[in-house]
């Protein structure tokens, strides 16, 4: 595959719906060890208020698109995930454009656009323990992917491994943002929910575009 | 789990019907989950607005109504509520004069309320927040989210809602708001864990014998676990952090605030207010207000927390002004 297609992006996002679902419990379980327990609950009832928005709509362009799943996320999460995925999804959007199609280092410069977003919103440092441990591994490695040649296919691969990589680096991490850092010492030795939640985007990338 | 519910996903939303039931001085919008009062938005009257997770009524749902807050925006179950909903509450409530929104810190209501903020000051409305960080039992705030915002939200609603009542202005109020905040401190404690409804089980074990000392009002733990102490002991551990924090010393005058965490029996918080009130007095505090009650709760957690709030003429006066809400309610 050599673009992606608005078509694709959705079955991305249809994708980690399916995973959010599966990873519920799972994500609300890492949630109760270091947070407010409910990080699975939220993100469940976000994505499926986007999948209901992507099966009510038909989008022409990335950017109406993620336009909507941002906000329908700002609006549906609440927490500090809310604002976060949602400014996330509104700044690949913006990024992206009114158009049909990306090719690989478009998706590049809109995934790095929303990390951008989140690094605006959350203000997190590298080794904050956040999803952000996750999340900029994940885009360094397949704009880097894509900067030696790979094909899409490679780099999703490539994020994957480095997102999965950055959400088990948070285990021995202390946390010093959002309410795990409240526990201090005690928040070491356990993985975070929103890196967690991070990996499994780019697992729903791999899945359904590589 | 055991609750007084019919499906765990509709808590909130069946939580607002009865409210409306039972207080039809209320408004509520049920499609964006808005309280309003019924009056709202009194004209050249700065509006107020607070939000935050369900869980911890009455706050602050049960504080909306004359001489305090002009709505009350409640999220899911310990979950900030959405910008959208803020946004809308605040138009609602903009009487021409700019509108408050009362923060408490957590990083999602302060990005929630941020992005709210945003979004109104793009449609032209005044907004200026105040952020309640006052849980001393948060030591390293630097490399933290920061302290966390308590009791003294509770306390702050009061003063700020009774001087918004009295015509001042949205910068005076801020100002107020923060000298409410800079002169208020908190720390509570834990007897067991709450249950999320939609989670199902409890958010964290605690041991029949073991108490946990600085409980956030989520159930997140505290500064450290110990042995279950007696009423004296648990005043004496969660009060000295607190009058430390200040530091208080002989001669201050204080609102001495007592809350329940939701599961503990007034009998119980009566005992632990006897409890600080001697604490108090033994360090040659004065105490000219108090409140004992459930006012900032965490679902069915046992436990307590106590608030100290340093009083001047100016803070006690408001804090008597008359208070018209299902949760305070005095002179109106």
């Amino acid at each position: 595959m050599t673009c992606v297609t608005v078509g694709d992006l959705e079955a991305w996002l249809r994708e980690y719906a399916g995973l959010i679902r599966a990873n519920k419990e799972a994500l609300t379980q890492l949630d109760s060890a270091i947070g407010d327990a409910d990080h699975g609950i939220n993100m469940d009832r976000g994505m499926q208020a986007v999948v209901a928005a992507l099966d009510g709509t038909e989008f022409a362009h990335v950017a109406k698109l993620f336009q909507k799943v941002g906000m329908t996320l700002v609006s549906t999460v609440g927490g500090a995930a809310g604002p976060l995925y949602g400014t996330y999804f509104l700044r690949f959007g913006t990024e992206a454009g009114d158009v049909a199609e990306l090719t690989v280092a478009e998706l590049g410069e809109a995934l790095s656009a929303g990390l951008g977003g989140v690094v605006a919103r959350g203000k997190p440092e590298p080794g904050d323990k956040t999803m952000f441990d996750a999340m900029a591994p994940a885009t360094e490695a397949y704009n880097a992917a894509v900067a030696g040649g790979a094909d899409l296919a490679a780099a999703l691969r490539a994020a994957l491994t480095a997102a999965e990589q950055g959400r088990d680096d948070t285990i021995p991490m202390l946390a010093r943002k959002g309410r795990a850092s409240y526990l201090g010492e005690r928040s070491i030795g356990h993985q975070d929910p929103g890196a967690t939640s991070t990996a499994l985007l780019f697992a729903a990338a791999v899945a359904a575009m590589a | 789990m055991k609750k007084l519910i019919n499906a765990p996903d509709a808590v909130v939303a069946e939580a607002l019907l009865g409210m409306e039931a039972a207080h039809p001085e209320l408004s509520i919008d049920h499609e964006l989950q808005i309280i309003y009062r019924a009056d709202a938005p009194v004209a050249g009257k700065v509006g107020v607005i607070s939000g935050g997770g369900s869980g911890h009524e009455p706050m602050h749902g049960g504080y909306v109504g004359t001489g305090m807050l002009d709505a009350a925006c409640p999220g899911a179950v310990f979950t900030s509520p959405t910008p959208d909903q803020m946004l809308a509450a605040t138009k609602k409530v903009d009487g021409g004069r700019g509108v408050l929104h009362i923060v408490k810190n957590y990083t999602g209501d302060v990005m929630n309320f941020e992005m709210a903020a945003e979004l109104a000051a793009a449609e032209g409305i005044e907004v200026k927040s105040v952020v309640t960080n006052d849980d001393v039992a948060v030591e390293d705030s630097l490399y933290t989210a920061g302290r966390r915002g308590v009791g003294v939200t509770v306390l702050l609603e009061k003063i700020v809602g009774a001087a918004a009542e009295e015509g001042r202005s949205l910068d005076d109020l801020v100002a107020l708001g923060e000298k409410v905040n800079a002169n208020g401190r908190s720390m509570g404690m834990a007897l067991t864990s709450c249950i999320v409804p939609a989670a199902g089980t409890p958010t964290f074990d605690l041991g029949e014998g073991e108490m946990e000392i600085g409980i956030g009002i989520h159930g997140e733990p505290g500064r450290y676990r110990e042995p279950m102490g007696s009423a004296a002991q648990i005043a004496q551990r969660i009060l000295d952090p607190v009058i430390h924090d200040f530091p208080l010393k002989r001669g201050a005058t204080v609102l001495a605030f007592v809350n329940g965490m939701g599961g503990t029996p007034l009998l119980e918080l009566y005992l632990m207010y006897g409890e600080v009130a001697k604490l108090l007095d033994d360090r040659g505090i004065t105490v000219a207000r108090s409140l004992v009650g459930n006012y900032i709760t965490s679902l069915e957690m046992a436990g307590c927390s106590v608030t100290l709030l340093r009083l001047d003429d100016e803070l006690a006066a408001l804090w008597d002004a008359p208070v018209k809400t299902p949760g305070l309610r005095w002179g109106a």
